[in-house]
């Protein structure tokens, strides 16, 4: 044989051995935003669903920061070379579900693959934000949290409060943070990270205020911001006080802040449920959670949290079979066992109600209660049309323009009245661009 | 005779420029107008559905309170860090001129700063000035001076300031010695003779001669304050607080990619275009004079 036969007979051999598993298996690209541990988690996953079938293959990626795979999944979408699957934050979904023709709602799609879906078998305080007015889901809920607040025992029992009962209520928080920063936290008695989400939109749903028309736009895009109400002034008003006195003090507006509660510097933190693997890890005391404090005054709160987080949208424009096998994949991820798993180990909220039961009933809850927490806050109550969730456009923007704000109330630039009027005036204007370009 | 060897016809030196007009097309003209255009549409974040707007973009931007106040914000972040940047650089470009022992050494470590990514300075400036995690905000506290640029403008508009400075001053450093070192010595030598004290010689010799140098420095910097340092105030301050350190190439960005707004970021790339192309006219127009080559 000579050597330019052998070549050629190597190269045809290595043709066919890439060609082979590409003709009986069909791709699937998901892109997401998880780092550490949870990319662990996604790569599992997608090795799990690879290797129980054959004829789709999972392909993770990594695309950055969630605002960064957004952008990814957009520009891609842009240049014709979208994803099957794009992990986008919360935040993003109403920029998602107005690109009519960009994504593939997640009922249709199931529908299509004749994959057996039903969607009261999710958690409907998590399905509720991701759904339609009609209930129609668009997206496959993945990663969920929702807000809770974290408080350092051993700094409890230093301040002489009882670590076993922590406060409830704002003004029993407000309290326990002057005796906390009496007893030696002088710069922070309590804190939050993710500002306009732990002040404006957990604050409105938990006490059942509204922050918008149109069911905190989940009923349409024509939706007008009308927060300045009673209820946020009072507590914007408190927040602004206490920051003079240094018993609050203002963490920023994503969760960069949040090391300020594991250093052990702010002994009362409001922030994601999702930090529960961070304090684990990091926190050199002992330490618990609590569901979201409330004001006794105003009716009907606690009503029920929201969730933050993200789900996976399905982009358009692909072929019928690559569809097929991303609804066997969403069924593969809804499977009871596999929910269990990814709940305990993880820390996220699972999405199914049966895989909820499951854990509780095996007592799982009675040594980690404060991974129950968030479900408990969810679940609190029927979801009215102020806690179901809330949809705008262009919400990372308008998120910036609470925040500085919120920032222009606490440095004492403008009135805490002055500073929600300017919030709910400034957001309104960036609806009405949105609307513009949304509905034609 | 005729000495000068000349082309004739146009193709030869057309063929000799095309490769330098093809790089500006493509990477310079052709995006630039692609701003432009992107400018007068209003879109949605995936391009399905656009509309020709007009000047509307421009118009949303000038009633936007927050855009002058971005206009205000820049001017007095780059009137800082161009004048600090430049000054330090050339105190400390004036020392390592002198015969000192491990000039060198100092040399090769005041250039280091240069190779530092926009972005990694804005992280390193942060870990010390954070008030949490910052060692140096920590002894500010136990001083007793209140530092918080979470919340005051004021300290986070220093902090940037500070962080683009350090950053700037090497590259300006590395100029000036050189500018420095071209300087004949006789000429300082002469003044010596005549009896100028060191800072005589300085204003009356040196620095006219290093004119060439500092305005060279003077319109680089301004095009770094304007465009470069968007990674900086992206790590430290994210714009906040409640936007004072939002800079008119911090907003493009954080409009655009943040925002998903094309079309009021690219007008607002279009203006800062505009300005920083009037303000180099009028740097070379009228600061040129000035210049002694």
């Amino acid at each position: 044989m000579t050597v330019k036969s052998r070549i050629l007979m190597s190269v045809a051999a290595f043709a066919l051995a890439g060609a082979a598993p590409a003709v009986a298996q069909t791709e699937i690209q998901w892109w997401h935003a998880l780092t550490g541990a949870n990319n662990d988690v996604v790569v599992k996953l997608a090795e799990d669903f690879n290797a129980s079938q054959k004829d789709y293959k999972v392909v993770p990626a990594y695309k950055g920061s969630y605002p960064d795979a957004l952008n990814a999944g957009i520009a891609a979408f842009r240049a014709g070379t979208a994803p099957h699957i794009l992990q986008v934050f919360e935040v993003g979904t109403g920029t998602m579900m107005s690109a009519k023709g960009a994504v593939k709602p997640v009922f249709e799609l199931m529908k299509d693959a004749g994959e057996t879906f039903d969607p009261k078998a999710y958690l409907p305080a998590i399905t509720g934000y991701y759904s339609t007015a009609k209930g129609d889901m668009l997206s496959m809920p993945f990663n969920s949290s929702s807000m809770v607040m974290w408080y350092n025992k051993d700094a409890f029992k230093k301040a002489g409060l009882n670590p076993e009962a922590p406060p409830k209520t704002w003004p029993e928080v407000f309290e326990a943070a002057k005796k906390l920063k009496a007893s030696g936290f002088e710069k922070c008695g309590f804190s939050n990270a993710w500002a306009t989400w732990a002040n404006i939109e957990q604050f409105g749903a938990w006490h059942n205020v509204s922050l918008s028309t149109k069911a905190n736009g989940l009923d349409g895009f024509d939706a007008v911001l009308n927060f300045n109400s009673p209820a946020f002034l009072k507590h914007w008003t408190n927040l602004v006080d206490l920051q003079k006195q240094g018993v609050y003090d203002y963490s920023g507006r994503t969760n960069g802040g949040e090391g300020r509660f594991t250093s052990g510097e702010c002994p009362i933190f409001l922030t994601s449920s999702g930090f529960f693997g961070n304090v684990k890890a990091n926190a050199k005391f002992d330490w618990a959670n609590a569901p979201m404090p409330y004001y006794p005054d105003v009716q009907g709160a606690p009503q029920n949290s929201i969730i933050g987080g993200a789900s996976l949208w399905v982009m358009g424009g692909k072929k019928p079979d690559e569809y097929k096998g991303v609804a066997k994949f969403f069924t593969f991820l809804s499977n009871v066992d596999r929910q269990v798993k990814l709940h305990t180990e993880s820390g996220y909220l699972p999405i199914t109600k049966a895989a909820y039961e499951k854990v509780k009933a095996s007592g799982f809850y009675k040594d980690k209660p404060y991974l129950e927490t968030p479900i408990l806050e969810l679940n609190n109550k029927e979801p009215t049309e102020n806690s179901r969730g809330l949809r705008y456009g262009s919400l990372v923007q308008i998120r910036d323009i609470w925040s500085e704000e919120l920032e222009a109330a606490l440095n004492g630039q403008k009135t805490p009245k002055a500073a929600l009027d300017a919030a709910v005036e400034r957001g309104n204007q960036m609806l009405r661009q949105f609307e513009r370009t949304a509905s034609r | 005779m005729q000495k000068n060897a000349y082309f004739t016809g146009l193709t030869v030196p057309l063929l000799l420029l095309l490769p330098q007009l093809a790089i500006t097309v493509v990477f310079f003209y052709w995006p630039a107008s692609q701003a432009v255009w992107q400018s007068f549409l209003l879109q949605d974040a995936f391009g399905t559905s656009t509309e020709f707007v007009w000047f509307e973009n421009y118009q949303a931007l000038f009633s936007d309170p927050g855009y002058l106040k971005a206009f205000i914000n820049t001017a007095i972040f780059s009137s800082f860090v161009c004048v600090l940047s430049l000054s330090i650089a050339l105190l400390f470009a004036v020392m390592a001129d002198r015969q000192i022992r491990g000039a060198e050494v100092y040399k090769t470590l005041l250039i280091w700063p240069y190779a530092v990514a926009p972005a990694v300075a804005g992280v390193l400036w942060l870990f010390m000035f954070d008030p949490s995690l910052g060692m140096l905000a920590r002894g500010l506290s136990t001083m007793g001076i209140a530092w918080n640029p979470r919340l005051n403008g004021n300290d986070a508009m220093l902090l940037v300031i500070l962080a683009a400075t350090w950053k700037q001053i090497s590259y300006n450093f590395l100029f000036f010695l050189a500018g420095l070192q071209s300087i004949p010595k006789s000429v300082i030598e002469a003044a010596v003779i005549d009896g100028a004290r060191p800072m005589r010689r300085f204003w009356t010799i040196i620095f006219p001669l290093l004119s060439p140098t500092t305005f060279f420095l003077l319109v680089v910097n301004i095009v770094y304050v304007f465009f470069d340092t968007f990674g900086i105030i992206d790590t430290i301050t994210g714009g906040g607080p409640s936007g004072a350190t939002e800079t008119l190439v911090y907003k493009v960005f954080s409009d655009g990619k943040g925002g998903s707004n094309l079309g009021g970021s690219a007008a607002q790339s279009v203006i800062l275009l505009i300005m920083v192309i009037g303000m180099t006219a009028v740097q070379f127009r009228f600061i040129e004079r000035k210049v002694n080559y």
